[in-house]
């Protein structure tokens, strides 16, 4: 009744081959942007930018960035958590060598650095796959948080061996540093989203995208048929690092500002990220954000209902959340294993309906 | 002797003993991924999760203690018995043989014919799902686990080498122990696979799983079998490590150890998982003792998975491990 295709002429090829083809999706799709642009920024708080939106907007990243590894590609990954503190330390290093340069351009170069760094870490992947390579990023994870723990110069010898965000400005308004509005940190950390999903979109349905799903489906077949899985492999892990790189770079630089690598980046993060996609659904762009919403409310919402509404102790509430979570994740992978993206596409198929169903 | 020499076989002895420890962990992965081609990431919760309950019922705890009291108010914490040791660890094998069916009723049964990497994402899932259990049930303060193991330095090894090179080995009591637990518990497990009638079966859904039930073997016992005895090998692992380090959350991510060592012996293989313990806890020891110097220490942390990166690279499926054959 409400969301049809009916009617919804495509007379050019570009209509035909658009990203939203249905005409509610993409008015759907622009009055989240207008929300997003033109109305979160002037009622937010502090509390909802860094308990809520900040980390969504930045773990929504970081998750598509493995989604287009682990959902597109196939190759699984347990080294988001190292990868993160690439583009954390990458961004920490430009902004103190050049102060001058913009922020923007510093983060964008910590992805790329980030890039740099997966492919690297991603070369076995030509040799070792399936359970042997996620074991295999885990080298990743661990070599790369020990060096940034035990090599001074990541850290600027600092004496609490942590980095923390100089002020930066973008247009003159402080977007980190201790001085940074709500509306700043929202603001950039939503302009990286948006333009990085775009990319991320029209990077998996193009040819890019169909050679990784190529060899995510079965990587002998795809090479026999002309796919050269040293280019798609390799690409699909550059594209992912930079994009948890620049993931890292924001968490580190907007997000929290000051950053020890063991605590925030370590092997957890790269779980959480895993998580995020799974519940979300693997091979969705759509499904990294809402993994990473659900990821990010649940522990907001379980604390608010447990501690401030039943007034559990805080250690008990945290417990129970582990619990509620791995419980989730098992539901989930039992009832729908290709995650939220895949009830949101269910949801659709009825919405077309309803409600006349025949 | 040159002392460096010396230093260097002490800390090679301490290396292969460490590595057995790796080893009993690694044991449990291997089984569960003969069984059922589920890489069991839960494992190392396993073994902090049995350690947990080990020490629960021995000192007498009232299980969800903390939860009870929070919601009612009250302020129970203990039965007020201590029960022995051999008593207390019978109990906890039931608990993980308990654990091991409402995993297959509650999770595995519903997961079949799902693709691998599924499967290792539900037990991450249930990795987390147990860790919180075992804390609410148990507390999450560091407990001490005593069974009655024996620790601290062995004075006649002590004695002896001190007697032949001036200089004598440390050489832990626990470790020794822990040593001949291993060897035994792998030569029972050998036993059983080779001449025990469920044995075969267990070996037979390892080869095939449909040909395994054409022949009416039935698939839920086994994995209710195979996810028990690793439950076993996991308390094994879990008091050798409880009583080394205390049992506290840590103790689960010895696990994480355990992997590089399985990707070293191969998946599949049960002596593979001694032998690359083996490896492993040489080889960390001794880069620890030789390279960590130079370039800042702890590098015990990563130089197994680094180890064990390089090492499949030249061979994918591991020291023992079946040989990969890849079909269209």
């Amino acid at each position: 009744m409400f969301y049809r295709e009916a009617g919804d002429f495509s007379t050019t090829y570009q209509q035909d081959s658009q990203t939203f083809p249905i005409k509610f999706d993409r008015y759907r799709y622009y009055i989240v942007l207008a929300v997003a642009f033109g109305i979160i920024p002037f009622i937010i708080n502090d509390y909802w930018a860094s308990a809520v939106f900040v980390p969504f907007l930045i773990y929504a990243i970081a998750a598509m960035g493995l989604n287009i590894l682990t959902g597109y590609c196939g190759q699984v990954s347990l080294g988001t958590g190292g990868f993160m503190a690439v583009g954390a330390y990458a961004c920490y290093k430009l902004m103190t060598a050049f102060p001058d340069v913009s922020i923007v351009l510093h983060v964008l170069l910590s992805g790329f650095i980030t890039a740099g760094v997966g492919v690297l870490f991603g070369l076995p992947s030509l040799r070792i796959k399936g359970f042997y390579l996620a074991v295999a990023t885990l080298a990743a994870q661990f070599f790369l948080v020990w060096l940034f723990n035990r090599v001074g110069w990541f850290y600027n010898y600092s004496a609490s061996g942590q980095i923390s965000a100089p002020e930066r400005t973008v247009f003159s308004i402080p977007v980190t540093g201790p001085n940074t509005e709500a509306w700043a940190k929202y603001m950039i950390c939503l302009v990286f989203v948006v333009v990085l999903a775009w990319v991320a979109r029209n990077l998996t349905r193009g040819a890019l995208g169909r050679q990784w799903m190529a060899i995510r489906d079965m990587d002998i077949a795809a090479e026999i048929i002309g796919v050269n899985p040293l280019k798609a492999k390799l690409t699909a892990f550059a594209v992912s690092s930079f994009f948890v790189g620049i993931a890292g770079a924001l968490f580190f630089a907007v997000y929290l500002g000051a950053v020890e690598v063991g605590e925030v980046f370590g092997i957890q993060k790269s779980f959480l990220v895993l998580f995020m996609i799974i519940i979300g659904g693997l091979g969705s762009i759509f499904g990294s954000f809402a993994g990473a919403a659900f990821l990010v409310l649940l522990p907001v919402l379980l604390k608010n209902v447990l501690v401030g509404g039943l007034g559990w102790p805080t250690d008990l509430a945290a417990h129970l959340e582990l619990m509620i979570v791995g419980g989730l994740i098992i539901t989930f992978l039992i009832a729908e294993p290709h995650g939220l993206a895949q009830l949101w596409r269910v949801a659709k198929e009825k919405l077309r309906l309803w409600p006349f169903p025949h | 002797m040159p002392d460096q020499l010396l230093f260097a076989i002490e800390v090679t002895l301490n290396g292969l003993m460490a590595g057995v420890m790796y080893a009993l962990v690694a044991l449990g992965f291997v089984l569960i991924f003969k069984a059922s081609g589920i890489f069991n990431y839960a494992q190392g919760v396993m073994a902090l999760f049995a350690a947990l309950t080990l020490v629960g019922i021995q000192q007498g705890q009232v299980p969800f203690a903390h939860l009870i009291n929070a919601t009612f108010g009250t302020e129970i914490h203990y039965f007020g018995w201590t029960v022995p040791s051999l008593l207390a660890i019978a109990l906890t094998v039931v608990v993980m043989v308990g654990l091991a069916i409402a995993v297959e009723k509650l999770v595995l049964k519903h997961l079949v014919n799902q693709e691998p990497i599924i499967l290792f994402m539900a037990t991450i899932g249930l990795a987390y799902f147990l860790e919180g259990l075992g804390d609410i049930m148990w507390g999450a303060d560091i407990k001490r686990m005593d069974v009655g193991l024996p620790q601290g330095l062995n004075t006649v090894i002590d004695d002896t080498t001190f007697g032949w090179f001036g200089y004598g080995f440390f050489i832990d009591n626990l470790d020794l122990i822990a040593t001949a637990i291993a060897a035994g518990l792998v030569l029972a497990l050998m036993i059983f696979s080779q001449y025990s009638r469920e044995g075969r079966a267990l070996r037979a859904v390892a080869d095939d799983h449909q040909a395994a039930l054409s022949v009416g073997i039935s698939l839920q016992f086994i994995w209710i079998l195979v996810w028990s005895i690793a439950g076993f090998v996991a308390l094994v692992a879990g008091i050798m490590w409880g009583t080394k380090l205390g049992v506290q959350f840590s103790l689960s991510l010895i696990a994480l150890k355990a992997l590089p060592v399985l990707m070293l012996g191969g998946f599949t293989s049960i002596p593979g998982a001694i032998v690359g313990g083996l490896i492993i806890g040489v080889g960390e020891k001794l880069f620890e003792f030789l390279v960590g110097p130079l370039v800042g220490g702890a590098t015990e942390n990563w130089f197994a998975y680094v180890l064990a990166l390089i090492f499949l690279v030249f061979r994918p499926q591991g020291l023992f491990g079946e040989k990969i054959i890849e079909r269209v």
